[in-house]
């Protein structure tokens, strides 16, 4: 009989090409994502030693960070970061590395193209110069960001040196309230194991709540892994699964399909299988999210008051967000709302954001700002008619990129403002230097841009 | 290829903040580059702002040892942080524990991630800025100012590249059959 597997123990095995004794593992790579902010040293890095790319089949570049998010991008972006973006064009055309690059159909944020286009399949290993590579996990992928050395590895060998990380269990049990999202569980989560509570573990989502999740709600949960300093989160693949994945452009079909889903319907944890840590989450519990501070950990309840901290801890962060420990967050006037990058920027969250809009205005003095994450989804947007909903409600209807999440690309916060943004980082300056951010679902930021201050979703009514 | 590391014997930058991000350390808008080159001056480029950042303080200058709070270089994955520390001139970061990406990171570049004790850390933070310490790689031991020896784990592979100045790509690229033959098999 075999030892029972966790999905994760079952990809990583299936990738390992070499395991020398005391050395790391020799971990293959399935797909590598590239962009034009962690490459371009790697490529240097080849050509200096006089290597080639190995799999530029399994190399997939896009732009993304440092692109402006509006039209004629390439033209629009400052000389710096033109120089980089043209980087990413001659290194591509030089190893003949798909690009899907701005103004391109297939053009969008990395973590948003990958799954879209159905390059990203269940029990994939797939890196990329970027932390938030985890999102893809959700398919049941092995999926982790890397420094710019690795990627010059990959690009050499389309393998990385790796330690195996632990594993470690979420269990996200029972049904979520109104208001609550996808955003609000991982929040919560963080909030409560920490920024660095899932440091060295690769995390596995499991529960009722998670098998109700859509594709999109999963990414979402598995793109925030990272915040809580785990190595990459994963789900198991299911029916869900499968069906996002019918059709898409990379997809397997027919023949090629029926070989797939047999393999990845292997994928799921064994019963009886354990892994070294267990956090169960009480969704039923899980109010809508938002955080108040400087690291993802700082969340509360969007009804709670901003916390105390005996010994001073959170003294940095008060100070920098201009709170006070046991002031209510409700009412806290917003100068900016952001509704984008790879955690929130899918069809369903732009759905969610619209659904508090239709009919109302940003609140006057406010500016949002609307960002797909891809050309795929502005489109199915605009054929679906919501940018009409973000026009008329007085918000900006933008072209896709990583935009307000990074500051790198000319959406940005200015000192001293203070946004709701559904991105994945509220670190000081992270938005903007000087700029405050507090992090919340597309629900609860359509609803501050409605008000103008922070406030509950579940007192707008949907429509 | 990174430089070898034996042994380093420094002054401290002391930065008593937990979850000091790799925002903090070199922020996005420093990120349009395409060398590694020339990060020195991005460096905690805010919080420099501030006359009184430790950075700024005439004791960092010549500083080879920054010490930090818990869950040092949480956050994106940018390995421009430990560029810009190391063209600062650090060559270990001391602190209870480091995010993943960071550590691996850090340690492709001769900047040494150094796990201490609690009471250890506390040491270094609360030392006066004369104190110095020493950070043996071969024997992983840190010195405190107080002449107190501790032990601290790395990465045995890590290590054995640092000491002997070994590439990782070039240990990696040893594999081409077995690479070659992982391929064919799953082809």
């Amino acid at each position: 009989m075999t030892t029972p597997r966790t999905l994760f123990d079952k990809v990583w095995d299936a990738h390992v090409v070499a395991e020398e004794p005391e050395r790391p593992a020799v971990l293959y790579v399935d797909l590598h994502l590239v962009h034009e902010v962690t490459s371009p040293q790697a490529f240097s890095g080849l050509r200096a030693r006089g290597l080639g790319v190995r799999r530029p089949d399994l190399t997939l570049a896009t732009m993304d960070h440092s692109t402006p998010t509006v039209k004629r991008s390439l033209q629009m972006a400052d000389p710096e970061a033109q120089a980089q973006l043209r980087t990413l064009i001659d290194n591509c055309h030089e190893f003949r590395i798909p690009l899907y690059e701005v103004g391109s159909d297939r053009n969008g944020i990395v973590h948003v193209i990958g799954p879209e286009l159905g390059r990203t399949q269940p029990g994939m290993t797939i890196v990329c110069g970027d932390s938030h590579t985890s999102t893809h996990g959700a398919f049941g992928a092995l999926a982790f960001g890397i420094g710019t050395s690795e990627v010059e590895h990959v690009l050499a060998t389309q393998c990385l040196l790796q330690r195996k990380p632990k594993s470690y269990e979420v269990r996200f049990d029972g049904r979520p309230g109104p208001g609550v999202t996808a955003k609000d569980l991982i929040l919560a989560l963080i909030a409560k194991i920490g920024t660095g509570g899932g440091t060295g573990h690769v995390m596995e989502y499991t529960g009722e709540a998670v098998r109700a999740l859509d594709m999109e709600g999963r990414m979402t949960v598995c793109n925030m892994s990272i915040e809580a300093g785990a190595r990459a989160g994963m789900i198991a693949p299911d029916d869900t699964t499968y069906q996002y994945l019918a059709g898409r452009e990379f997809a397997p079909e027919g023949r090629e399909l029926e070989v797939a889903m047999a393999h990845w319907r292997q994928l799921p944890t064994d019963e009886g299988a354990s892994y070294d840590r267990t956090v169960t989450v009480d969704v039923g519990a899980v109010e809508p999210m938002i955080t108040w501070g400087t690291n993802p950990g700082m969340g509360i309840p969007i009804t709670a008051p901003v916390p105390e901290a005996p010994n001073g801890a959170y003294d940095k962060a008060l100070s920098y967000m201009q709170l006070e420990s046991g002031k209510p967050l409700l009412g806290k006037e917003v100068d900016v709302v952001f509704v984008g990058s790879c955690t929130n920027s899918r069809i369903g969250d732009l759905r969610m954001a619209a659904s508090v809009l239709r009919g109302r205005k940003v609140k006057d003095g406010v500016r949002m700002l609307v960002v797909p994450g891809s050309h795929h989804i502005k489109k199915e947007a605009e054929a679906e008619g919501l940018h009409e909903v973000f026009l008329a409600a007085g918000a900006e209807w933008r072209e896709p990129g990583c935009s307000m999440c990074i500051a790198m690309n000319g959406d940005q916060l200015s000192p001293g403002q203070v946004a709701v943004s559904t991105s994945n980082r509220n670190f000081e300056g992270r938005q903007g230097k000087g700029g405050r951010t507090f992090l919340a679902s597309p629900l609860t930021a359509a609803a501050c841009a409605v008000t103008g201050e922070v406030t509950d979703p579940r007192t707008l009514e949907v429509r | 290829m990174p430089q070898k590391i034996t042994a380093i014997e420094s002054r401290l930058v002391r930065l008593p903040v937990a979850d000091v991000d790799t925002d903090q350390i070199i922020p996005a808008r420093y990120l349009k580059v395409t060398s590694k080159d020339g990060l020195r001056e991005c460096l905690f480029a805010d919080w420099r702002q501030d006359p009184d950042f430790v950075l700024n303080r005439p004791e960092a200058e010549g500083a080879h040892v920054l010490v930090a709070g818990d869950n040092f270089g949480c956050g994106s994955s940018r390995e421009h942080a430990p560029w810009a520390l190391v063209s600062w001139g650090f060559r270990a970061v001391v602190s209870t524990s480091f995010a993943d990406i960071f550590r691996n990171n850090a340690l492709k570049n001769g900047l040494l991630p150094v796990v201490a004790p609690e009471d250890a850390h506390r040491e270094l933070m609360e030392s006066d800025r004369a104190a110095t310490v020493t950070i043996d790689l071969r024997s992983q031991t840190l010195t405190t100012p107080s002449g107190r020896l501790v032990e601290f784990p790395v990465d045995s592979f890590a290590r054995h590249c640092l000491l002997e100045g070994i590439d990782e790509l070039g240990y990696l690229l040893s594999f081409e059959e077995r690479i070659e033959a992982h391929e064919e098999a799953r082809s």
